[in-house]
């Protein structure tokens, strides 16, 4: 009986070796969809920030955290992901609370039109990586689509066990370590793709224009979220508005509304680009979707103007070490831009 | 509750953990309780449904046992004062009256399932008759079908004759008798059981033995590799030619039906391997279901082997009863006498066998292509009956061929495949439909298409063949390797084996089975259809 009870927990212990070993190989390795490993690097670097971005990728694509510290000496991070949710920005930021106090949370409204969840492979992109709390099963609970499941997050590989008959050269590589992709949450892009013809294209007609009240609500606790942390939340509109991701005039009328209400700043950069200095043949990298790391540089020094003048963050200090290690931040951010 | 779902697996572990933590005394009640819970999931309103059976059977089964105990005093306190006539006349008299009590018990239940699952059928036959006529259809309002409802009705009226045949003594605690009508883990998908095998089990106390639980769980495992890595990968590529059946026709009705007996033997036999672990891991043992039934080598035997509760279910409680009822006797008397005794037994047997798979196919869906399907089983069953005397001129004729092993592969596979031929009714859904594509068979080739790639069109890469075929030459060794009996308790004496193989085959259900997000979980075929 003795020999049997041994030989069950070894077996039960090399099976659950095996598991985890195979879950470390299937789960994405993102070296494509560089996006998925974005929330995730957050942890290397937090704490000590006096600015957090949360938002989608029209956050992590405008702002270059490293130029806002060369230009206005501000340290900042960007707590965003493709498409990330209004409920996805509120857990991060709670979880970012959990680890700092920044003075300044700037938040992008594009998130605002969903009030629902939209694709698993989203959720997974900006869930997978955070660490577990309970703002994570928060975030999972408002994330999940009708065919998720909470354990496919506590036991990856039973979500993405199918792939072992599709592994590629990088899941071996990556088994252990992800490669590091972001300058403090800016994804570099390099490319440039002008806007052609579609830019003169507007977003088509809608049925009704309210934002989401799921949104409006998660938007509202957010700003709890930061007052009760005592840090102001400032609301943004990143320039870009491709018609495949319209900004309507409604959706702006509401958020411009709200911020008046509850006294916000909010900004929409849509129409300020001659201002900001970005120009759509060289500054986008996918025909004006997103900027591109010229047009997010231009970006950011318009916006670190805003904040050191209208948010009190003119004159930050910080430590030595803070200084040291964003000046290695900023060469390893001009390493790549120039590379 | 899906039996492949997180939700069934958390549900198992608990009512395990609480089914042992019970004093042994009470560990029924944890049964009941968890069977109740099991089926609340299945929504409230089929409560309704099941406590009628419930308590109709309570009282109809105690009815006819107090008749049963007013006849046997009256007779035991008359033994000496009345006569055998009188005595055998008072018996007759007795039964007919508890048979008017059971009647009442079947009427109410059988009369309940008919409505639920049956009345859209009829309403719609009905619709068509009328139609024809240019007159105003029958509306019906949508019914609920309660989980499970055919199984526990059959099995609960199972119980109610063999209470009134005197086989059993009735349960007098409606506790658990609530117990023997719901116990969860053979509501989905059966197997019927008999009272007189599972209510006592049900309510005996059952100590915790490691054996026992391992190789319930182990059970429980192997249905698990059938369902998801088999089942439900296959399903795939079924779903996909059944979405547009005229597409796919010739080559590929012939790989439809293939691909269907996989599945639907690796769904069936899956889901009550799950069921007779998950009874087996609490000391429980229900009947088998299954034996090997596509080594059969007739139509006959593979009904012997196949869905075996159900088979005998039909054997005891519809064909035996038909054949002796007064009407036959009297047939078989005033045949007998014009065609001698042979003739009249067969016109006998050949008629009730009719109306029992009438009532088979209708019991496997409220639709004409299960009738069809179960009035096809029994012609290849009569005509197999018929040419038997032929057969046995042959086999006596060529001895050495059909003693061979080829011989017997060759009967085994021509089972095999006439019955996939008629079980293809059952997912195609349509009784013209499924002749005309039977006929493409033969006048349609597309063999080529099929073979130069078209076969990895239907939503199944070439992987997915082969997780396929190596699990399915698994499932077949173990088949054979049962032969000699238990695999389980063979492995038990050599425990480091046995840890390698049942740990091996977790991992396999984790890595290859067809579940989770991409996959559409299909629900066991029987459990989706028995509701």
């Amino acid at each position: 009986m003795k020999k049997r009870v041994i030989i069950t927990v070894c077996a039960s212990l090399a099976v659950v070796l095996i598991l985890a070993f195979l879950q470390s190989l299937v789960v994405p390795k993102y070296a494509d969809n560089r996006e998925g490993l974005l929330v995730g690097e957050y942890y290397a670097e937090a704490g000590g920030h006096d600015v957090i971005f949360v938002g989608d990728c029209e956050v992590y694509e405008s702002f270059v955290p490293a130029v806002l510290w060369e230009k206005y000496g501000i340290s900042s991070y960007i707590r965003g992901s493709s498409q990330q949710l209004v409920w996805q920005s509120y857990y991060l930021l709670e979880e970012t609370f959990e680890y700092e106090s920044p003075s300044v949370v700037v938040f992008n409204v594009l998130a605002l039109k969903y009030g629902e969840p939209q694709r698993e492979a989203y959720n997974r992109m900006t869930l997978d990586g955070m660490r577990w709390s309970s703002s994570k099963i928060g975030a999972i609970r408002a994330s999940m689509t009708e065919e998720e499941s909470l354990v496919d997050y506590v036991f990856p590989l039973l979500r993405f066990h199918s792939r072992i008959t599709e592994l590629s050269v990088d899941d071996f590589a990556y088994l252990f370590d992800r490669p590091k992709v972001s300058h403090s949450g800016y994804l570099m892009q390099k490319g440039i793709d002008p806007m052609d013809g579609d830019a003169t294209e507007e977003g088509r007609e809608l049925l009704d224009y309210t934002l989401p009240e799921t949104s409006m609500e998660y938007l509202e606790k957010m700003r709890a979220l930061c007052a009760e942390n005592g840090a102001e939340l400032v609301l943004i509109k990143a320039p870009t508005n491709s018609w495949r991701y319209w900004w309507y005039d409604e959706w702006d009328a509401q958020v411009v509304k709200y911020a008046e209400e509850k006294g916000l700043a909010y900004y929409n950069f849509i129409d300020e680009t001659e201002e900001i200095g970005i120009d759509y043949t060289t500054d986008t990298y996918d025909k004006g979707v997103h900027l591109n790391v010229y047009g997010a540089e231009k970006m950011t020094e318009y916006f670190g103007r805003i904040l050191e003048e209208k948010h009190g963050l003119a004159d930050v200090s910080h430590t030595e070490a803070q200084a040291a290690e964003w000046r290695t931040r900023v060469d390893e951010y001009y390493k790549e831009r120039n590379r | 509750m899906l039996f492949a779902s997180y939700g069934f697996i958390a549900f198992i572990a608990v009512m395990l953990a609480a089914y042992y933590l019970t004093p042994a005394r009470w560990q029924w009640i944890t049964l009941l309780v968890g069977s109740y819970v099991f089926y609340a999931f299945a929504g409230l309103e089929c409560f309704v449904f099941i406590l009628f059976t419930t308590v109709s059977a309570y009282i109809i089964s105690r009815l006819i046992e107090r008749e049963i105990k007013k006849e046997n005093d009256y007779v035991a306190a008359n033994r000496d004062t009345i006569s055998k006539e009188e005595r055998k006349a008072y018996r007759a008299r007795a039964k007919k009256k508890r048979f008017h009590i059971l009647l009442w018990g079947l009427f109410l239940n059988f009369g309940v399932l008919a409505v639920l699952k049956y009345s859209a059928f009829a309403v719609s036959n009905v619709n068509s008759i009328i139609a024809l006529f240019g007159a105003k259809t029958l509306s019906l309002p949508s019914l609920i079908v309660p989980m499970g409802i055919s199984f526990y009705t059959f099995q609960t009226m199972g119980y109610l004759i063999d209470v009134y045949r005197a086989k059993v003594t009735p349960e007098r605690n409606p506790a658990k008798l609530a117990l023997f009508v719901s116990f969860f883990p053979q509501l989905v998908q059966g197997p019927i059981s008999r009272f007189s095998e599972l209510g006592a089990q049900l309510t005996a106390p059952h100590r915790f033995n490691a054996k026992t639980v391992s190789f319930g769980l182990q059970r429980v495992l192997w249905g698990y590799f059938k369902k998801l890595v088999i089942a439900d990968r296959v399903v795939i590529a079924i779903k996909t030619m059944l979405d547009s059946p005229e597409e796919y026709r010739g080559a590929y009705v012939l790989l439809l039906i293939l691909l269907y007996s996989i599945q639907i033997y690796a769904d069936f036999t899956g889901g009550i391997d799950i069921t007779v672990g998950v009874a087996e891991a609490m000391g429980i043992k229900l009947a088998e279901n299954f034996d090997r039934p596509f080594s059969s080598k007739s139509t006959k035997e593979y009904w012997r082997r196949w869905h075996i509760t159900m088979g005998s279910w039909f054997r005891d409680y519809i064909f035996m009863p038909i054949s002796v009822t007064r009407p036959m006797m009297k047939l078989n008397k005033a045949m007998a006498g014009k065609f001698g005794r042979v003739a009249a037994s067969k016109t006998v047997a050949y008629i009730a066998t009719t109306v029992t798979w009438f009532v088979t196919g209708l019991w496997h869906g409220a639709a004409w292509n299960f009738i069809v399907w179960g009035l096809l089983n029994c012609l290849v069953i009569m005509i197999s009956e018929a040419l038997e005397p032929t057969y046995k001129k042959f086999h006596q004729r060529f001895p050495r061929l059909t003693e061979s092993k080829a011989y017997s592969k060759f009967m085994s596979v021509r089972t095999f495949m006439l019955m996939g031929v008629i079980r293809s009714l059952d997912c195609y859904g349509n009784v013209g439909l499924t002749f005309a594509l039977w006929g493409s068979m033969f006048t349609l080739g597309g063999l080529g298409e099929l073979l130069s790639g078209g076969i990895f069109e239907l939503g199944l890469a070439a992987k997915d063949f082969i997780i396929v075929l190596v699990a399915v030459l698994v499932v077949y060794a173990v088949s054979v390797a049962s032969v000699k009996g238990s695999v389980r308790e063979r492995l038990y004496g050599r425990p480091v084996l046995s840890a390698c193989l049942f740990g091996a085959l977790l991992i396999a259900v984790i890595m290859f089975g067809a579940y989770g997000v991409g996959y559409d979980a299909s629900q066991f075929i029987y459990g989706d259809r028995f509701r």
